[in-house]
């Protein structure tokens, strides 16, 4: 099914820039995949990987700043007619009732009000919401609420449905089933749907469901590898291999350690060179996976341990990046081990944690600079403008102030400076006085 | 999320700049272009005489409340059409927010005079009249709603938005199924707030004079201005319990269904556990013929509708392809260099008005901004010293409110200007002056503002917060500094923000009173307006309204601004 012929989507060098100017960053970069015909894809990737702002180009919500997108060969102008979207957030009118919510996307195509009226019922008694036409989505729990998101989707007959994270705003157990549901309906060939693009950061989710998974990552949004998954459904998410995938499509999310770890620190801020990004890893979140590795006994896989803490991709993703910033840990194929230096941490006092951190933050660059620009004034205080400035050279002014956050976050746990949030200043505290390490 | 109801108008932006400044010239323009006409207006008018037995008041009432829903009529549909058009054109926004903003600064009855004047010079006078008081409370109704409608249709969810284009909408269903039910709630409140802005000018709006010139209205607000002039006691309140009546009705029959109506339109996914109740809407519901109407009557009509604008919009759609580019450049710039050459003139007519002002008036007008200052400060004071502590008294406690609330709406429906003559009266007799009295009056007008804005914050604060302070055992400042304050600030600010307004505004009716054929005025800004439009000093009207125009977007830049910033960075609670 992979020829070239029943191409459905198409995109070509797909980029997209935000802001203007000086303040332009880029979310997207260089994008090229297709979609064929009866075809499931998934994108994948943590928060900010721009797999969103895909999604809403392939639909026609937002132009691209680069390439093209071909729909059948022809580009793509304005909204997509032929797709319709799952919202993450359902995106149901309150103030209408189900069958409304259903019907008003059958009227925005000029569907007669008896035509409309059969075909939303028809569609609700599909995904199982019969005798609830009249209710209105307040009295709905998520997941019955996301079936009407579906209905919707579906009436208009798309041949492209896109499906924006649709089952991560729902509790496990309705998450499943609607799964379940979905992939029934898809597979019995009773919809006349051509193609599905689930957007997800849900890694055996995509592996359950996908055709073929595309891996993004961030900074700039790009894809990274595309996994075909060529399993026969259904799948069940015990079974060997598709554990195997989880497992390979993990190591693609996750990359591995470069070899040369200086290459990851890069320069401080305002100097020439890239800033090494801190990753958006809150102490506490830190803490708590070096402790969980201590725990598991020192190299674990990387898969094992997002599930077990139960901590979304995109919060576990750069709390390993952390930690491997710090050197405490190494990544390998989809594995995480501690160092000994990780080893010690986890096992000691609250105290002699914060000295290990601070002295660990004091090799970065970001923490050098700060410190030594605090000791430049005699007030040994500076308003947070000053950094964001600086910061805003290299960062998106979104980004930079995000930055300053986990440098503040940091910072406080390692007390090499305080931050007062009255008057929006940094300044050292006494123990932050000592010599740096040069 | 909690939406906050009663928006405030406040824009984003820097403080104050090189547009605002032609706005303010834009607004002088007008104004100047209105005395020119108005110089040839008729030289003397006697006005009809108001007959002062109650048997009037049915016919007067019914006068009055047309104009007033004639007005309100107007300001709905300047709101859809106005705010829709800055919400969804960037060039539009930029043009017509800052217009807003100072048209809501602009003193409102510095301008009747001159807009009546200058249309009895066009029109037949009886239709010049009613236009004039139609335009004077269509001023005092309509900015609240455009402000909160635009702020709707701004922060209206973007899913929703995101539903309504790739479902393929078209701007019309857009508009119907998002835009309209998200902006429902606050403009059911705000429309409240206005018809309250309305009754507060009616008054002013169905009599006044100028020189020799006496204008009236057959209404409800002549009725009260004459009786006033006449000190006829029994008919002042004869005219008070129709209009107190007329405001419960309302309220009863339209308001209270609007609201619970209205709570449809809510966007929280959950049920409130206290919605809004009306009797007469559950009785509506109830009713066969409201089913039948629902069915037979708007349900096809509604339908049938939708079918042509869809239609038409799709006609249009394939002819703006075809439209003539070139066309509309041209006529956009005919436009430009019209409303530059407007511009000019009024700046030339201005500076002309102005420099008739002598040394001595200008120094009245000084000493009384100043006046009027201190006024607007200490019933300021006043208010937040009783709206605080009853306002979160009220918010906090539902069942309070349940009972509390509803009479408050409707006292503060009733407008101040009706009661001045009587508060007057009292208030000099006993010796204080219009100098004190006018800040009583000024206070009944603004701080319904403050206490509403301060019971939704109270009411908002969330119940966690309120048990966490109770199992701390936060008692009595503590509780205050801690939670309380911190919590309502936001609303506090916008309530301010309002109030303030408000009571620059109410100036001109405080400071200046006539009451048994005595005239007696205060020193102070609002008075200087109202004298020099009584007198038919045009360089006076204008130099005054000028420094109140600038003192009110002064302030509102410089402080309101800037204390409003710091709420919403640091004190909100979503």
């Amino acid at each position: 099914m992979m020829n070239q012929n029943n191409v459905l989507v198409e995109l070509k060098g797909i980029s997209k820039n935000y802001g203007q100017g000086q303040r332009e960053t880029r979310a997207v970069e260089n994008v090229n995949f297709n979609i064929h015909d009866g075809e499931f894809v998934a994108l994948l990737g943590p928060s900010g990987c721009g797999k969103s702002t895909l999604l809403r180009m392939i639909t026609g919500l937002m132009p691209p700043s680069e390439g093209e997108i071909l729909y059948r060969g022809e580009p793509l102008r304005g909204v997509n007619e032929h797709a319709t979207i799952v919202f993450q957030t359902f995106a149901l009118f309150p103030w209408l009732t189900v069958q409304t919510n259903v019907e008003v996307a059958l009227k925005a195509r000029d569907v007669e009000p008896n035509a409309r009226r059969e075909r939303a019922l028809k569609l609700l008694d599909l995904v199982g919401l019969d005798g609830f036409e009249s209710a209105y989505p307040r009295e709905l729990s998520g997941g019955m609420r996301q079936k009407v998101g579906f209905a919707r989707a579906l009436a208009v007959e798309p041949e492209l449905l896109c499906l924006d994270e649709p089952f991560s705003a729902l509790d496990v157990l309705s998450a499943e089933s609607l799964r379940g549901e979905l992939m029934e309906l898809w597979s019995s060939k009773a919809l006349p749907t051509r193609a599905i693009l689930l957007v997800s950061h849900n890694i055996e989710e995509a592996v359950l469901m996908a055709d073929r998974i595309i891996v993004m990552d961030k900074d700039p949004g790009r894809v990274v590898a595309e996994i075909p998954v060529n399993l026969a459904q259904p799948r069940q998410r015990k079974a060997l291999h598709v554990l195997a995938m989880v497992d390979r499509v993990y190591a693609a999310v996750a990359g591995e350690t470069p070899s040369e770890s200086k290459e990851l620190i890069g320069t401080a801020p305002g100097e020439g060179g890239k800033t090494q990004m801190l990753p958006h890893a809150p102490i506490n979140a830190i803490a708590g996976l070096m402790e969980f590795l201590a725990e598991e006994g020192k190299r674990a896989d990387l898969y094992i341990v997002g599930e077990k803490l139960g901590m979304e991709l995109d919060e576990f993703l750069p709390a390993v990046e952390a930690v491997e910033l710090l050197g405490m840990a190494t990544l390998r194929g989809g594995d995480i081990e501690l160092t000994s230096l990780g080893e010690t941490f986890a096992a000691t006092t609250i105290l002699a944690r914060k000295e290990i951190f601070a002295q660990r933050i004091r090799h970065l660059p970001m923490f050098q600079w700060i410190e030594q620009e605090l000791r430049k004034v005699s007030s040994q205080r500076l308003p947070q403008e000053f950094f964001l400035d600086v910061l805003e050279k290299e960062f998106t002014p979104v980004e930079a102030e995000r930055q300053l956050d986990f440098a503040i976050n940091w910072g406080r746990y390692a007390e090499l400076f305080e931050f007062d949030d009255d008057r929006d200043e940094l300044y050292l505290t006494t123990n932050g006085a000592q010599e740096l390490p040069v | 999320m909690r939406r906050r109801i009663l928006t405030p108008s406040v824009i984003p932006g820097p403080a104050l700049n090189v547009s605002d400044a032609l706005i303010v010239v834009g607004v002088l323009a007008l104004l100047a272009f209105g005395i020119f006409l108005a110089l040839g207006a008729p030289a003397e008018v006697q006005g009809p005489e108001i007959n002062l037995s109650p048997a009037y008041l049915p016919w007067y009432a019914t006068f009055s409340l047309t104009r007033m829903f004639v007005a309100y009529v107007l300001s709905i549909l300047f709101t859809l059409g106005v705010a829709s058009a800055a919400a969804r054109n960037q060039t539009a926004e930029k043009i017509i927010l800052p217009i807003l903003d100072i048209l809501q600064s602009v003193p409102i009855l510095s301008f009747l005079p001159v807009v009546v004047l200058s249309l009895t010079a066009l029109l037949p006078e009886n239709f010049a009249l009613e236009l004039g008081a139609v335009i004077l409370i269509f001023t005092s109704q309509v900015w609240n709603l455009t402000f909160s409608f635009y702020q709707s249709l701004k922060t209206s969810p973007t899913d929703l938005g995101e539903a309504s284009t790739i479902f393929r909408f078209n701007p019309w269903q857009r508009f119907r199924t998002l835009g309209l039910p998200f902006g429902a709630i606050p403009l059911v409140w705000n429309s409240m707030m206005s018809w309250a802005g309305g009754w507060f000018f009616l008054m002013a709006a169905e009599t006044f004079t100028v020189g020799e010139r006496d204008y009236r209205l057959p209404g409800l607000g002549s009725y009260l201005q004459s009786a006033a002039d006449q000190a006829n006691i029994g008919a002042i309140l004869w005219g008070l319990v129709a209009l107190i009546g007329i405001i419960i009705v309302l309220d009863q029959f339209i308001w209270r269904p609007l609201l619970a109506w209205a709570d449809r339109f809510k966007v929280e996914m959950v049920e409130s556990d206290d919605p809004p109740t009306a009797w007469f809407y559950d009785v509506w519901q109830r009713a066969r013929v409201a089913k039948w109407w629902r069915q037979s009557v708007v349900n096809p009509l509604t339908e049938r509708f939708d079918q042509r604008v869809a239609q038409s919009l799709r006609a249009r759609e394939e002819n703006a392809s075809a439209a003539n580019v070139s066309k509309n450049r041209i006529v956009r710039w005919v436009l430009l260099a019209l409303v530059a050459g407007f511009l000019l003139w009024g700046a030339y007519s201005a500076l002309l008005l102005l420099a008739r002002v002598t040394p001595t008036e200008w120094s009245q007008i000084a000493i009384g901004a100043g006046a009027s200052f201190l006024r607007v400060l200490v019933a300021l004071t006043i208010a937040l010293i009783w709206t605080v502590p009853v306002g979160v008294a009220i918010g906090m406690n539902p069942r309070l409110a349940r009972v509390l609330q509803p009479i408050v709406q409707v006292t503060a429906s009733v407008p101040a200007t009706a009661l001045f003559p009587v508060i007057v009266l009292m208030l000099i007799q006993s010796g204080g002056g219009l100098n004190l009295a006018a800040i009583l009056l000024m206070l009944l007008g603004t701080q319904w503002y403050l206490l509403f804005n301060i019971i939704a914050g109270a009411a908002a604060i969330p119940r966690d917060l309120v048990y966490t302070a109770e199992t701390l055992g936060l008692r009595g400042w503590e509780r205050w500094r801690t939670m309380i304050l911190p919590a309502i600030f936001p609303y506090l600010i916008t309530g301010m923000i309002t109030a303030a307004g408000g009571c620059w505004n109410a100036t001109i009716v405080a400071e200046y009173v006539t009451f048994g054929g005595e005239t007696y005025y205060a020193t102070g800004l609002g008075a200087e307006i109202a004298r020099a439009t009584a007198a038919g000093n045009y360089p006076m009207l204008f130099g005054a309204t000028l420094t109140m125009i600038l003192i009110v977007v002064a302030f509102n830049r410089l402080f309101w601004r800037r204390l409003y910033r710091i709420a919403e960075e640091r004190y909100r609670m979503d």
